[in-house]
């Protein structure tokens, strides 16, 4: 088990490594970060000057290696737009992400938990058909407009919640609900298939010939094994919450690293996008490592082979 | 009476096609002491005879039975919660497939006492040590350990002994084995079956045991009942059923054991020629007569059941 963990963390950072790389060369076609520093609209004097005084007329990749180096030590730079420090920024905004995340995950289980295994023990009945309403809603419907019509009911018309912001739990309801909605579908048919196949399975006929109780049948027998496939996707999402909040969080203004990310690339803040990146990556790589070690932990096939 | 008594009883399984008659108005009866072989053709009923018993049967089966007695009890009168207190306690069950009967979440320990300690309401410590007992009874060394290790640990022969130890936790009255060997080895099907007929006489046990293998019937079984097309087609004691078949379709099956000796090697292994009747819709007659040499017109009528002094029964116009 040790093993596979250090073979499955080393393939990680490689993986990060990867990221991080095409990040850095993309954003370099992206734009020209030199004119960004001397200002639009800057004399090419200037904007020479700059090039050669920041070292970005050397080779891509000495540049690449040098920042590399540096963000190895956790110095990130400085923000070229709100000039402050790279580190220092990211550290006030991760907190509203994560947050976000959080919540919008818990929200997501709480609604697909209970509806994936009622429609696993009863197909075809109206509670099946009610899951199905709202996948098929929450995959349909773009989050944006999801938002915005959240926005619409609760915050301009019942006036029960803020627009915008971040500054109370009240200002991550919405967000929260717009983003749970979206990233319910998916565990809501991951949930019911397990459950469908678990409880189809021998094990589960086993267990019931045992007269053992339903409750246990259903939960200790079937959940078991219906719900590690759950915990990958589970990872996987949250990692995708923790980047993909980019619409969400501009729309409702709310202070995290997606609307970091948008205001940085709008004002062409190199170092702040790459570092947003970059940290987006690392988590997500190391989120996937973790969801398959807890799983590798939950089967003792993988834990004692 | 006898402690499970059995009179027509019929599972009805709604498909696309329409009603599927995959059991159509068997009797039969068991004793404690006794070991009921259930034949047949796959495809014949006995698996959904079995769960019938055990009310287990898939969501789209229906049963009715005019008698379905167990101890004095009537099964079709009990609720749910009361055959749930039935299940795994007074009556158990061995499934075919060994390799995938258990959950490979759960140690054997946990498997093997839980239902034990259900039924029984002991601690676990109590139930780890009658686990232990039982395991040594179905020729498993180091019992112990074998408590604390997961299901793909073991061989598919060592699950299967598993499977019958955790059967017998409770003490049951009467044991349902179904093709509990057919996914083993042929060596360790022989083992298997021999220490099923033994665990039967030794816990005197009623054992209803559904098998292919009419060696094995030969061997071990008290009486015998042969299904085809989910109906009873001949029953009686075992060596009277051996000696004199009165079924054509009974003596096809014995035709197709081999013979040491008398069988020449290398020759194929017989079978029954022609395909087993549609179970969806009506059936009217016997059967069996699309398949059988002896077949004449009054095979199309109905045909009583004839049965002899000695309780050796047969449903065709010759017997
Ligand atoms: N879930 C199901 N839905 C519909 N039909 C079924 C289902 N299970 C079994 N059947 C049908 O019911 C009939 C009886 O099946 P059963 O499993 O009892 O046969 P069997 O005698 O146990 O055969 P085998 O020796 O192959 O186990 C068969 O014709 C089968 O096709
Ligand atoms: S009733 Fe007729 S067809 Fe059926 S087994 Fe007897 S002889 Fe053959
Ligand atoms: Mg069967």
């Amino acid at each position: 088990m040790l093993a596979y963990a250090l073979k499955r963390l080393g393939l990680a950072l490689l993986v990060a490594l990867a990221v991080s790389a095409a990040s850095f060369v993309l954003l370099r076609i992206s734009g020209d970060v030199a004119l960004a520093i001397a200002g639009e609209g800057a004399r090419a004097e200037d904007v020479d000057l700059v090039r050669r005084t920041y070292g970005l007329d050397r080779p891509l990749i000495v540049q690449y290696g040098e920042w590399l180096a540096r963000t190895l030590t956790g110095d990130f730079g400085q923000s070229l737009y709100f000039k402050t420090s790279v580190a220092g920024l990211i550290g006030d905004k991760i907190g509203a992400t994560v947050i976000l995340a959080f919540a919008s995950l818990t929200l997501a289980l709480a609604v697909a938990l209970p509806l994936g295994v009622l429609s696993a023990l009863f197909p075809n009945t109206w509670i099946d058909r009610l899951s199905l309403t709202i996948a098929v809603l929450g995959q349909a419907l773009p989050n944006f407009f999801f938002a915005l019509a959240l926005v619409m009911v609760f915050s301009v018309k019942l006036r029960w919640l803020p627009v915008s912001g971040s500054d109370t739990w009240a200002h991550f309801v919405l967000p929260a609900i717009s983003l749970g909605l979206y990233i319910t579908p998916p565990f809501m048919r991951l949930i019911r298939a397990g459950m469908i196949e678990a409880l189809a399975s021998d094990y589960v006929r086993t267990a019931r010939a045992k007269g053992l109780s339903p409750l246990s049948v259903v939960v200790k027998h079937a959940m078991r094994n219906a719900l590690a496939p759950v915990v990958a996707l589970a990872g996987v999402q949250f990692g995708f919450l923790l980047g993909g909040s980019i619409v969400i969080e501009t729309i409702f203004a709310l202070d995290g690293l997606g609307y970091l990310a948008y205001e940085s690339i709008t004002h062409k803040d190199f170092p702040v996008t790459q570092a947003v990146l970059m940290i987006l990556s690392v988590v997500y790589v190391l989120l996937t490592l973790a969801t398959d070690l807890v799983n590798a932990w939950l089967d003792p096939r993988l834990r004692t082979g | 009476m006898s402690l499970l008594d059995v009179e027509r009883l019929t599972v009805d399984l709604a498909t696309p096609q329409g009603t599927l008659h995959a059991v159509r108005g068997v009797s039969f009866a068991v004793d404690r002491g006794e070991t009921l072989c259930l034949v047949g053709e796959s495809g014949c009923g006995k698996s959904m005879t079995s769960l019938a018993l055990m009310d287990l049967l898939p969501k789209a089966a229906s049963r009715r039975a005019v008698r379905l007695s167990f101890g004095g009890v009537e099964l079709g009168d009990l609720s749910p919660a009361r055959m749930n207190d039935l299940r795994g306690n007074r009556i158990a069950m061995i499934f075919q497939e060994p390799m995938t009967a258990l959950n490979p979440a759960y140690t054997i320990g946990d498997q093997m006492t839980e239902g034990f300690r259900r039924h029984k309401r002991v601690g676990r410590a109590q139930a780890e040590a009658r686990a232990v007992d039982l395991l040594g009874r179905v020729g498993i060394a180091s019992a112990r350990e074998r408590l604390g290790q997961y299901p793909h640990q073991l061989s598919g022969g060592l699950r299967q002994r598993v499977m019958i130890a955790t059967a017998l936790m409770c003490g049951p009255d009467l044991l349902i084995a179904d093709e509990p060997t057919t996914a083993l080895d042929v060596t360790i099907q022989a083992q298997i079956l021999r220490l099923l007929g033994e665990l039967a006489e030794e816990f005197g046990l009623a054992l209803v045991l559904i098998t292919h293998d009419l060696g094995v019937v030969a061997r071990i079984a008290t009486r015998v009942a042969v299904m085809y097309a989910g109906e009873i087609v001949e029953t009686g004691a075992a060596a009277d059923l051996f000696a004199a078949p009165r079924h054509p379709y009974t003596q096809g099956l014995l035709d197709c054991i081999p013979v040491p000796g008398r069988t020449p090697r290398g020759s194929r292994l017989g079978a029954i020629p022609g395909v087993v009747p549609s179970l969806v819709g009506a059936l009217k007659g016997c059967a069996f007569r699309s398949r059988c040499r002896f077949a004449r017109p009054d095979c199309e009528t109905d045909i009583p059941w004839r049965v002899d002094a000695r309780g050796h029964g047969a449903r065709c116009v010759l017997a």
